[in-house]
């Protein structure tokens, strides 16, 4: 069960490298085809100072570190009863291929609905690169199906 | 690549173009899994998406919001895009096609730049949507 007590909950910071090549191939798996993703040259061309990430991309570098499943462990939820419910992102900066980028995940919200049988967790994650300059937030809202496939 | 979108010629209810993603394969969710990072079994196993109550694997919400992404900077460049949020209302499965639109619901000024908020929407063949929320961006 996820607990009322876990608002505001900080999670210990992560720190993730943003690799060119893993930048190539969320790009590639989401059928991206922007030279700006794939060559240094033309992002700088189109006013970049690197190449940029993908608008979701912020995601799976939090992602990478763990983040949004570590709330699950924590809680002791199964990965197959959880869904994402709702992803916000607020860009402050670029986040760009060679960047170390840091970030903070604190739970926000815990609530309930239809009785209990699906609960939200909410969290923000505040993203720093390496020069602590603040280039993004992110806000996720996951979904807890309970007593699925549970016979009684 | 993006168009020069002038903001003196925006008007509420102005459409940008759709983007369409066809015939969503088990092969794309695959690759997402790996390139995102998201390894949950219920987009890649379909006995242990059942086991936890689904009918069978389920597109990653990230995937679709990606799409959503993608009819955002391919109307403006992504170096305007501010801030969106989008939730996620119903489940896309493997055969899915899945467009993404986009409306102007409002145009604003806001720290001196001209923004433009866009009501947002991803939905499957059958016109349900899978995805729906806000995008703002800058427009010179």
């Amino acid at each position: 069960m996820a607990d009322a007590d876990y608002i505001g909950k900080e999670y210990p910071s992560f720190t993730v490298n943003v690799e060119k090549g893993r930048i190539k191939m969320f790009a590639d798996s989401i059928g991206e085809e922007n030279p700006i993703y794939f060559d240094e040259e033309m992002a700088k061309n189109s006013g970049y100072s690197g190449i940029p990430v993908p608008p979701t991309f912020a995601f799976t570098l939090t992602m990478e570190a763990g983040q949004s499943f570590n709330i699950l462990e924590d809680m002791g939820i199964p990965k197959t009863q959880a869904m994402h419910g709702e992803q916000g992102f607020t860009y402050h900066d670029h986040i760009y291929a060679g960047d170390t980028v840091t970030g903070v995940q604190r739970i926000t919200d815990i609530y309930e609905k239809k009785g209990g049988a699906l609960q939200f967790i909410e969290a923000v994650i505040e993203l720093r690169n390496q020069t602590d300059v603040h280039v993004a937030d992110l806000r996720s809202v996951i979904v807890v199906r309970h007593n699925v496939g549970e016979k009684s | 690549m993006s168009n020069v979108v002038d903001y003196a010629s925006l008007n509420v209810g102005d459409q940008i173009p759709d983007l369409v993603k066809e015939n969503i394969s088990r092969t794309q969710l695959a690759l997402f899994a790996g390139a995102s990072g998201d390894h949950n079994p219920i987009h890649l196993d379909d006995e242990e998406a059942k086991s936890g109550g689904l009918p069978g694997v389920i597109v990653h919400g990230m995937l679709t919001m990606a799409f959503l992404g993608q009819v955002l900077t391919g109307w403006v460049p992504q170096n305007q895009l501010r801030g969106w949020n989008a939730r996620f209302v119903s489940m896309a499965f493997p055969g899915d096609t899945i467009t993404c639109k986009g409306v102007v619901a409002e145009t604003l000024s806001e720290n001196g730049e001209n923004q433009v908020k866009l009501d947002i929407s991803a939905e499957n063949q059958k016109g349900d949507n899978i995805l729906v929320g806000t995008a703002v961006v800058a427009i010179s």
